[in-house]
């Protein structure tokens, strides 16, 4: 095989890079006759200028970026595709020790769920502008991310314009740690190991698990460039069907102990078995369960609604006409069909937020989808759905 | 050089500090201004916000151009920093960038034929920072690769009381018959031993 055979794919060293990291770990790449190259990359701004230049051929992204990298929307633009989700949930909101203890003192039930720590939150900002103070400052990863639409969304859920009664800024996560030291921020959303190293070393407090915010919203997505994918078919229907099969694997709780041995190594994660063990269940990671791989379009176009919110695309019309361009389910139901699993009806749901526990749809069952606020989204009407929210950036607000 | 450098202010994010003299002396050499250094450890957003860069030079491989980016897309506060290849599709831009471990950021839309003079003193030294950096762990491990080799020799010249050519030469001769590189197969005769001590 010559090197224009190597399938170079990028990740960055969180947990929910494991199905690409165990699938070469377990040597399910080569057993399907694909030779793939990891490669470690520093931030998500290089994943997108490689997958750009080729020197990647695909790689772990965020999934909010499929669309902002299609759409050029950080000037980069680079056509892209997935028909692949590595995970869904993976994230927590994480506070420094000392704004837990402020909210515990000014409402003891503060912590006692997401609904009540952001209500708190919202009077303490008032407390602090009252007397003149400073607003609290929140870390996310990355501009497009599912970390800083459920952040926002937690905190308009709660009465605060993440514009304008916080400070929102973005860190790479290897650095919340230190920064939430620091004081330089007040706490954090990120994926997991990175909540639980920072409350395992004593600045941090974990808050709740953007699950919460969502249910089993999707993560990260394998992303390709369109021009790779096109030329090479059938090395990337084995390149799907490989990290399928992880997944899998990855989803028997009876492999769970060998998975965290192997992603614990130096060339993996490097982190702790234990660390990632928490982060795990504190992330309420999920690789396989109830349709967790499938690219399912309605929540694509509800990542697009928050970019509408927030202001971040002016209108949703031409980005979810893209969804079935660049995150189809075409190839992945084929895979499915090859590898003997249950498929849903052809037709996707279009509606999101209606079940706050696993529901069967057709022959497949899907997990629960609930937002923090109970409210429901449809696809065909996003226009009427953002008109619900008392908090956005949408024009006349 | 002369005056059309002279206002342009440069930012460096470098996540190896050792290569800054290098870069700012590149720089102020060919006219322009280096009002500040950070590395992701640093509180980026503060920086430029107190530094007002015209341009940020930036590692390819810092972390940190994650903030960079987000300045431009969410922060309403000035200055906006854009990643510099702004053209749908110009691809070679990047892969150029990708190349050479450098990549920029202009601050409020400069115009950019006034960075490429910039970008190319930048990519130059960051390429001769990274030969000299390549040639010299090249030549740590070359001679960690003897270290080993002589430690193996002198372990097959003890325990088979060989002479210090033929314990060369049959390590050579196993490191064929095993498709190994002589300082592989040293390295695990030396571990092995050490294991057994």
């Amino acid at each position: 095989m010559n090197q224009s055979d190597t399938i170079n794919l990028g990740y960055l060293p969180l947990l929910d890079a494991a199905p690409l990291l165990l699938a070469q770990e377990l040597g399910y790449f080569t057993d399907a006759g694909l030779k793939v190259s990891l490669s470690r990359e520093a931030s998500w701004a290089n994943i997108r200028d490689k997958l750009c230049a080729g020197t990647l051929q695909g790689a772990q992204l965020l999934i909010p970026m499929l669309m902002s990298v299609n759409l050029g929307l950080n000037r980069v633009h680079a056509p892209l595709r997935s028909s692949f989700v590595l995970n869904q949930n993976g994230n927590t909101i994480i506070v420094s020790k000392a704004l837990r203890d402020a909210m515990k003192i000014l409402n003891p039930e503060a912590l006692a769920s997401p609904h009540t720590s952001v209500l708190t939150l919202k009077r303490l900002l008032q407390q602090r502008r009252e007397r003149g103070e400073a607003a609290f400052t929140f870390a996310v990863v990355y501009p497009f991310s599912c970390h800083n639409y459920l952040l926002r969304y937690w905190l308009a859920a709660g009465g605060i314009h993440p514009d304008h009664d916080v400070n929102l800024v973005v860190i790479p996560p290897s650095q919340m740690v230190a920064q939430l030291n620091h004081g330089r921020i007040d706490g954090f959303c990120a994926g997991e190991p990175w909540g639980q190293l920072a409350a395992s070393m004593g600045s941090g407090h974990s808050l709740l698990s953007t699950y919460e915010v969502w249910h089993n919203a999707p993560e990260k997505v394998l992303a390709v460039h369109g021009d790779w994918a096109d030329a090479h078919a059938e090395q990337y229907r084995r390149l799907l069907t490989v990290l399928l099969r992880t997944c899998r694997w990855l989803a028997e709780t009876t492999n769970r102990e060998e998975a965290l041995l192997l992603l614990a190594q130096p060339h993996c994660l490097g982190t702790e078995p234990a660390f990632l063990h928490w982060g795990w269940l504190a992330g309420k990671h999920n690789f396989h369960q109830h349709g967790a791989n499938h690219p399912w379009p309605a929540h694509m176009a509800w990542i697009v609604s928050q970019m509408v919110r927030w202001g971040h695309l002016p209108d949703a019309k031409g980005a979810v006409e893209l969804i079935d361009a660049i995150f189809s389910d075409r190839l992945f139901r084929t895979i499915c069909v090859q590898e003997g699993l249950a498929l849903p009806p052809d037709n996707a749901p279009t509606q999101v937020g209606y079940h706050a526990a696993p529901w069967q749809y057709g022959d497949a069952s899907l997990g629960a989808d609930r937002f923090i606020d109970g409210i429901r989204f449809d696809s065909s009407a996003i226009t009427e759905y953002l008109r619900q929210f008392a908090i956005s950036n949408l024009p006349g607000e | 050089m002369t005056l059309p450098n002279d206002s342009l202010r440069i930012l460096l994010l470098d996540e190896q500090a050792e290569r800054f003299p290098v870069m700012e002396a590149a720089l102020t050499a060919a006219g322009y201004q280096v009002v500040g250094k950070v590395t992701t450890a640093d509180n980026i957003q503060a920086a430029v916000e107190r530094a007002r860069p015209d341009v940020i030079i930036a590692d390819l491989d810092s972390p940190g151009r994650d903030t960079l980016e987000s300045m431009q897309a969410l922060n309403r506060k000035q200055p906006r920093p854009i990643v510099m290849f702004t053209n749908d599709g110009d691809r070679d831009t990047i892969q150029l960038a990708v190349q050479s471990g450098v990549t920029a950021y202009v601050v409020d839309g400069m115009a950019p034929d006034r960075i490429k003079p910039i970008l190319e003193v930048a990519m130059l030294r960051f390429q001769e920072y990274q030969k000299l950096r390549d040639e010299l762990e090249l030549t740590r491990l070359q001679l960690n690769e003897r270290k080993h080799i002589d430690k193996a020799k002198g372990l097959l010249m003890k325990r088979k009381g060989l002479d210090e050519a033929k314990a060369y030469a049959l390590l050579r001769r196993m490191a064929m018959d095993r498709h190994m590189k002589l300082a592989e197969l040293a390295r695990s005769i030396v571990a092995a031993a050490e294991l057994l001590e």
